[in-house]
């Protein structure tokens, strides 16, 4: 039987491997900060495991440091693949000084990296697409060669936020793309509890621009429809959505029970289908991946993330007096 | 007599409420599987899906359905998964529930409960440990509790349940399980409006709710151990509306007023309660009326060594204390 | 006169019916502008009103059960308040924030129609903060097993809000009876429908939400009543929402604050005002022999009438006591 040839979608080997090693480097973290925090060594984490190819494969298409990026608590593979580091990633979780993405004040998973345009958010849900909607509004205005990404769950479509945000990007055709990972959960509420739709990406319709909804655990079919919104916003055609269909195959966070809501195989069904797993093995099919250099990536993996967790745990916590500073900006406006 | 968290206590307000009235529903995000904090815990299996009902993420919506349905004949019990999360209902508690009875010159009212889990301690981060009692206290409409104690929490929900008005219930979220207490399992409820003297004391009135409460008691012990001052704490309960009458009692007695809150000092609910001491008591007074609170910065950071610097406890309460008995 | 259940457009309504839709109508124009006139004279501070829009407010009105059925209209629905039962007295004593004003005892401002009796619930100004308040009435109908239905008007501005959109997605969710009625007037204030949102007609938003939305000519009365009678009878039979978007025009400022000179053209609005619901409707009573000039003219006669009488009621009644400014802050038990 012939096989269907992958569509790569123009990437060469070498981009396809990073895709690779950024979904394992993000799974690789998530594993960690949960085996850390059941260790008591920090109070909270909110693990990515599931997601790592709708992350990656849609935040591959960006231009790191130049595109705007707005994740939400679960995007550790957007933020490793826009460039932050295991480092970047841990001294979140341990809260410590150096911590560029809150000098610990912020939870850990609220991502924030300036030079990377990495932008710091909060814990409410969908606030953040305003933020990307204004960031594209700025370079429409300034006629920069820039676009925002906002990436939100299911439960975020409910939100005023979220209308309020494609409403505003639909009218004024801003080069910003919404990427919505549809895992089916809200924590514990079910998208049939959310919306009486199947598929979010019809709202778009609604806001005068596409909606596309893709299979989020097959990487290079996000990667594909990723690269298609982004030439789009590049172009001036204004806003797209995408929905990437998935599953969280751990609970939301360190404090929750999913088996309240979710039975064991429905999690094993997923896991089954872990893309984790999957891209590999299409690599692999491909030829482009084989034994002894998936190895190779996973113990490179391995090792940064022990260094890095090794260096943070060493490293300081801020000091006190410092709960005070910033507030307001010291100084004067730029 | 049982003893019970105030998580528990609060289920069997709302549980016990749900049973003696069928109108009252509970809604809110994951209310249906429990709650993230259990307050639901088996109410689906009990009074069913309608009755104990998962709404969309949307709190705007959460709060202005629970007006539109407390119209029509139902009392609604909304749950604001976390107080930080309440903001975009902002306008829907001001301009809508505050405000809807006296726009309609009496002939609408709002008989709704927004309950939510606040205040900080438990590394939250910014956006799990907010107090919001301030912003609602301000509004003429809203009534606003705030309760650390589980006996307090039935006693109290109860009554928010049953009053006719849309009430803030705050649950201080650090006392959800810290510790057990007796509570009735019969029915009964505390009035709102009503503090509570949890301490006895004869120089010192000090002023105080939520886990605040706590802290204000272990300082006041602790300064007894020191042969200091005798300390009397007065637990608010309700901030809006916040007994006067018992407050400036006990500051006619003592002559001094020590008000502690955990929210940021500037505009916190704890500065009404001074100025209205200022006015009322000036002639009773040795000594400034004096507030413990945190500093004006977000509440609260993540990090535990800045989130203990920032926010009030018993040995800063203790300071103050031996600071005001010395003056 | 040919029998009106054999004339094409209307509806299985009754020669007394149309006319009556024709008299609320016209009440409600004669009312608004009698309001406006007021307000000129100095005698009432505010007026917001809403000519032009009576076809797409009496026709989705008309359909509905008052006092059994719930209405949480927004500020320019003086045709919804009159018909479900609310007379020019109510409004006026309203405008002039007379002590019995039924709406709010001179509190709210005028046009913040509310009625208990009748389920006219009362609103405030922020836009779109009632749509919640319609799912959630409409909550209550469904779990208490009732067939009433919640109707909720907002205008274009109101559809970017985002209480619009949760509002509309709560009640896809829960299937409940709530019909929203946008009144596409084609301006939010100064702001066209092409800065306030992409798509041409916003009735396609209803297909984000799982139940079914329409566009209707606005002003065509009869047409805005065949939807909104089959979306009362989906809501009743317990097949959940429906948004009806009704395309009209508001042939006066957004309120007596407003000076519509300055976004937007006299030719448009002369346009429009050939376009007039009143005088369409009027056309077809008389070409399909429902009435002749004589008696329609009769009827305008007796609006004005109405309102005259009303106006005087109104300008005699008493003004709110002073201190009763602090009372009904809270349900006094």
């Amino acid at each position: 039987m012939t096989k269907e040839a992958v569509n790569t979608h123009g990437l060469a080997k070498e981009q396809l491997l990073q895709m690779l090693e950024k979904m394992l480097l993000a799974r690789a973290l998530s594993v960690r900060q949960r085996m850390l925090q059941r260790m008591g060594k920090g109070p909270m984490t909110f693990s990515g495991e599931g997601h790592e190819a709708a992350q990656v494969g849609s935040a591959f298409a960006l231009k790191p440091g130049v595109d705007w990026v707005f994740p939400y608590y679960r995007d550790v593979a957007v933020a490793v693949t826009i460039g932050m580091t295991p480092v970047d990633i841990l001294r979140a979780f341990f809260a410590r000084r150096d911590d560029i993405n809150s000098g610990g004040r912020n939870m850990p998973s609220h991502f924030s990296h300036p030079s990377l345009r990495i932008v710091s958010g909060s814990a409410p849900i969908a606030t953040q697409l305003p933020h990307a909607v204004g960031a594209a509004l700025a370079a429409k205005l300034r006629k920069l060669d820039e676009i925002a990404v906002g990436y939100s769950g299911d439960g975020s479509t409910s939100t005023g936020d979220w209308h309020e945000s494609m409403n505003f990007a639909g009218v004024q055709r801003l080069p910003v793309v919404f990427v919505c990972e549809h895992n089916n959960y809200a924590i514990s509420v079910p998208w049939r509890k959310q919306a009486a739709i199947e598929n979010v990406s019809i709202r778009a319709q609604g806001y005068g621009f596409p909606g596309v909804t893709v299979d989020g655990n097959d990487v290079l079919a996000v990667y594909g429809a990723m690269s298609e919104a982004v030439k789009r916003a590049r172009a001036g055609e204004g806003p797209t959505l995408i929905e990437a269909k998935t599953y969280r195959l751990m609970p939301h966070s360190s404090d929750d029970d999913d088996r309240r809501y979710r039975t064991r195989e429905e999690v094993e069904a997923w896991s089954a289908k872990d893309p984790v797993a999957e891209f590999p093995q299409q690599l692999k099919e491909m030829g482009v991946l084989n034994d002894n250099s998936e190895k190779e990536i996973n113990d490179r993996v391995n090792h940064e993330v022990d260094a890095a967790t090794d260096q943070v745990e060493q490293e300081p916590q801020p000091e006190a007096p410092t709960a005070l500073r910033h507030v307001l900006v010291e100084g004067e406006r730029s | 007599m049982p003893e019970k968290t105030m998580v528990e206590a609060i289920r069997d307000a709302m549980f016990e409420e749900m049973k003696r009235d069928d109108r009252v529903i509970v809604m809110g995000e994951d209310v249906g599987e429990g709650g993230v904090f259990r307050a639901t815990d088996g109410f689906a299996a009990e009074f069913g899906e309608e009755r104990s009902m998962d709404t969309p993420l949307a709190e705007s919506c959460i709060v202005g359905a629970a007006i539109g349905a407390s119209l029509n004949g139902i009392i609604p019990v909304a749950e604001i998964q976390f107080a930080d999360f309440s903001h975009p209902a902002f306008d829907q508690l001001v301009s809508e529930a505050a405000r809807l009875h006296y726009r309609s010159n009496g002939t609408w009212s709002c008989p709704i409960v927004v309950r939510t889990p606040y205040g900080s301690g438990i590394h939250g981060g910014p956006y799990h440990s907010q107090s919001i009692e301030a912003f609602y206290a301000h509004v003429p409409g809203l009534k606003v509790i705030c309760v650390a104690s589980p006996y307090d929490a039935k006693g109290l929900l109860k009554s928010a349940i049953r009053d006719p008005n849309p009430v803030v219930f705050l649950e201080h979220k650090k006392a959800y399980r810290a510790f057990r207490q007796e509570v009735p399992d019969e029915d009964y409820t505390i009035p709102i409006g009503q503090a509570e003297t949890k301490r006895e004391g004869s120089d010192i009135t000090l002023i105080t709710y939520g886990m605040m409460t706590h802290h204000s008691l272990k300082a006041a012990d602790t300064i007894a151990q020191e042969q200091g001052a005798s300390v009397e704490v007065i637990d608010l309960r309700t901030v809006s509306p916040w007994d006067k009458e018992r407050v400036l009692e006990s500051v006619k007695k003592t002559g001094k007023a020590l008000i502690v809150y955990e929210d940021n000092i500037t505009g916190g609910f704890g500065a009404e309660v001074a100025a209205t001491i200022a006015q009322d008591a000036f002639d009773y007074l040795d000594g400034p009326v004096t507030r413990v609170a945190s500093p004006d910065v977000p509440i609260s950071p993540y990090s535990g060594i800045l989130e203990e610097y920032i926010l009030p406890n018993p040995e800063k309460i203790a300071d103050a204390i031996r600071k005001l008995a010395a003056y | 006169m040919v029998s009106v259940k054999e004339i094409q457009g209307a509806a299985g309504l009754s020669g007394d019916q149309l006319l009556d839709i024709y008299y609320k109508m016209l009440l409600a124009r004669t009312v608004g502008q009698r309001e406006r006139m007021l307000n000129r004279m100095g005698k009432g501070p505010f007026a917001v009103t809403g000519e032009g829009h009576e076809a797409t407010q009496v026709g989705t009105a008309f359909p509905l059960n008052p006092g059994y059925d719930w209405v949480v209209p927004y500020y320019r629905d003086i045709g919804v308040a009159l018909t479900i039962g609310e007379s020019p007295r109510d409004l006026l004593l309203a405008h002039l924030s007379r002590a019995e004003d039924i709406s709010s005892g001179g509190r709210n401002m005028p046009s913040h129609f509310s009625d208990p009796h009748l389920r006219i619930v009362s609103g405030s100004a922020p836009v779109a903060t009632h749509l919640p308040h319609a799912a959630g009435i409409a909550l209550a109908s469904k779990l208490r097993g009732l067939d009433e239905v919640t109707v909720a008007y907002t205008g274009d501005g109101g559809t970017s809000t985002g209480d619009c959109h949760e509002a509309m997605n709560f009640a896809g969710v829960h299937k409940l009876a709530v019909i929203f009625v946008i009144e596409n007037n084609q301006y939010a204030i100064s702001v066209p429908t092409r800065k306030q949102f992409a798509v041409e007609d916003i009735s396609i938003r209803a297909r984000g939400y799982g139940f079914p939305g329409v566009t209707v000519d606005g002003n065509d009365v009869l047409a805005v009543y065949a939807a909104a009678k089959e979306a009362v009878e989906r809501g009743r039979r317990g097949e959940g929402a429906t948004l009806i978007e009704a395309k009209t025009y508001r042939l006066v400022p957004h309120t007596s604050d407003d000076d519509d000179r300055r976004y937007r053209s006299r030719e448009e609005v002369e346009q429009w005002t050939a376009k007039d619901p009143l005088i369409r409707y009027r056309g077809w009573l008389i070409e399909h022999d429902v009435a002749d000039e004589r008696k329609l003219d009769e009827l305008h006669e007796q609006a004005a009438r109405e309102v005259d009488e009303a106006t005087e009621e109104a300008e005699k009644a008493p003004t709110p006591a002073p201190e009763s400014a602090l009372r009904h802050v809270f349900v006094e038990d």
